[in-house]
């Protein structure tokens, strides 16, 4: 069998894998090129969870406070978004609305790029624009539909957390005493003025235990990204983990799938565990100087 | 900021060179799971069969290509909805599929698919048998009257038989044969070698015509020098079908 590839390697002893003794043998294994590829792709993870959760809460708190405005067809655009998204599985959401949403923004960009075009866009199954408004475009390399890739899994985790994240909102404005805001109006505090200086102050406190909640299960779901073609660490456990042969790799080994889901596991418990600790610091700061807690002998005085 | 347009000018100005070099650029899909037509090797990167196959129709078709892997559940969709330009994944060549992409003239011959199992006294007709979900074997295990037990992935299929799940594994005889040699005698063929679908070929949009047109005629000068004969030897064995 030809190599097709060099073999790049990190320790000098590498070249020729099967003379190895076990431990070198499994560092050499354990730093190959794929190998590098799955721990990078805990970064991203990592990195989809950093942009996802202030993303999804800012589309959390836009629909919560379009489910409470005064104005009809805001209300109701704030209590569509939050019951459809709510209503539909995780896994048909994900299945076909970023294909849609990839050809919505293909469509928008072909509308305005391409006016002159006359071809229909929909031909039988396929789905055909202008080449200048491919997203991204045909001839932009492969990091940048990586990127492009990863950016639509982000806005797909966004509005589906974000639909939860508003309705624990929504939920926790409401919470909020009646008096609080009574009083606020009294002093002569404007609308807009009572919302952002007493109502959202307060309402946290009775947000947090949803919201972290929704951030245990967001850990927890990022294995979908691999139904969106990112390939993250579930993916990689995946095919390291297959059984491989002599013929395709310098490392033959039978399946070892379970030690590699053995690895994820580890990851995601210590994962959750940390957030858990982090909240729970959170939570007692949110809760210290409040002046509602009635149990409290502080709120009389 | 004036560094900012300056990198901007001069990577517009490069993008424009490649361009203007001439060749354009095809995205070519792959599953990177089926060894010995594509696999990821140690380093992440798709080798194997089609990927020395693809990268010579791309130099005699003078296009530049990309590689680029999807879950074999959603190749096709991705085919359609234009994330990339061609499949080319050991995808067999049947009318089901004919209907929704165009496909090449084939690559390889129409080759067997056959049965792999612990022991030679299985029940093939009555048995429990594993195949990839979406493949021309998946559908001839349930034509047979089998019960078919199905995964996304090949390696899974075979791992099923060697977990006891199922009694026989279908799949291509070229993917089941390194298999069956690495096993150490503890998998054998099974029963007789099904011929199935019409050979692999590599299937392009049906709007795209003229794409199609340049990989098949790369194809049939592949098949006219013998060399396509020679990569089949290769990489597909002494005893696959050539042409």
């Amino acid at each position: 069998m030809t190599r097709t590839t060099p073999r790049p390697t990190i320790f000098s002893y590498c070249t020729e894998p099967d003379t190895l003794a076990r431990l070198e043998w499994l560092s050499c294994f354990l730093t190959t090129g794929k190998h590098l590829s799955f721990y990078a792709s805990f970064g991203t993870v990592l990195m989809l969870l950093a942009i996802t959760a202030p993303v999804a809460l800012v589309f959390g708190f836009g629909g919560a406070t379009a489910a409470r405005a005064s104005l009809w067809p805001v209300r109701m655009l704030g209590k569509i978004y939050i019951s459809v998204v709510r209503g539909v599985p995780d896994i048909a959401f994900f299945m076909f609305f970023v294909i849609a949403l990839d050809q919505g923004f293909e469509w928008l960009r072909h509308q305005v790029k391409c006016p002159e075009w006359t071809d229909p866009i929909r031909q039988g199954n396929d789905f055909i624009v202008c080449a200048a408004a491919k997203l991204p475009l045909n001839t932009d390399p492969q990091w940048m539909h990586e990127v492009y890739g990863f950016l639509i899994a982000v806005l797909t985790f966004a509005i589906v957390f974000g639909a939860f994240a508003a309705n624990i909102i929504y939920g926790a404005m409401n919470a909020v005493p009646r008096g609080q805001l009574e009083t606020a109006e009294a002093y002569g505090f404007s609308p807009h003025q009572t919302f952002w200086r007493i109502l959202v102050p307060q309402m946290w406190r009775y947000a947090l235990p949803g919201l972290s909640n929704l951030w245990m299960i967001l850990i927890k779901s990022t294995p979908l990204l691999f139904l969106l073609g990112v390939e993250d660490i579930v993916f990689w456990a995946r095919e390291l983990g297959a059984s491989k042969t002599a013929r395709f790799t310098d490392y033959p080994h039978g399946d070892w799938r379970m030690w590699y889901f053995l690895a994820l596991l580890v990851f995601y418990l210590a994962f959750t565990k940390l957030s858990e600790v982090v909240l729970e610091r959170v939570m007692r700061r949110l809760n210290s100087g409040q002046a509602v807690v009635p149990t409290s002998g502080k709120a009389a005085a | 900021m004036k560094k900012l347009i300056m990198t901007t000018a001069a990577l517009a100005l490069s993008a424009g060179a490649a361009m203007a070099a001439g060749h354009e650029l095809v995205r070519l899909g792959t599953e990177g799971a089926y060894p010995p037509y594509n696999f990821l090797d140690d380093n992440g990167e798709v080798a194997g069969f089609e990927r020395i196959l693809g990268d010579e129709l791309c130099k005699r078709a003078e296009l530049t290509c990309e590689w680029v892997t999807n879950d074999w559940d959603s190749i096709i969709p991705n085919l359609v909805s234009g994330n990339y330009d061609a499949i080319i994944a050991g995808m067999s060549i049947t009318a089901e599929r004919a209907e929704v992409v165009d496909f090449t003239q084939n690559y390889t011959p129409p080759s067997p698919s056959a049965y792999v199992a612990l022991s030679a006294d299985v029940d093939l007709a009555g048995g429990v048998i594993a195949a990839q979900t979406g493949t021309i074997q998946a559908a001839h295990v349930i034509e047979t009257g089998a019960t078919l037990l199905e995964f996304p992935t090949p390696d899974e299929t075979i791992q099923a038989v060697k977990a006891g799940e199922a009694d026989a594994v279908m799949a291509d005889k070229d993917f089941l044969i390194p298999a069956v040699e690495e096993s150490g005698g503890e998998m054998v063929f099974v029963g007789d070698d099904v011929p199935l679908g019409g050979g692999i070929g590599m299937a392009f949009r049906k709007s795209d015509p003229e794409m199609r047109a340049k990989f098949d005629a790369a194809i049939q000068s592949m098949k006219d020098d013998g060399t396509l004969n020679t990569l089949i030897v290769e990489w597909l064995g002494e005893d696959s079908p050539k042409f």
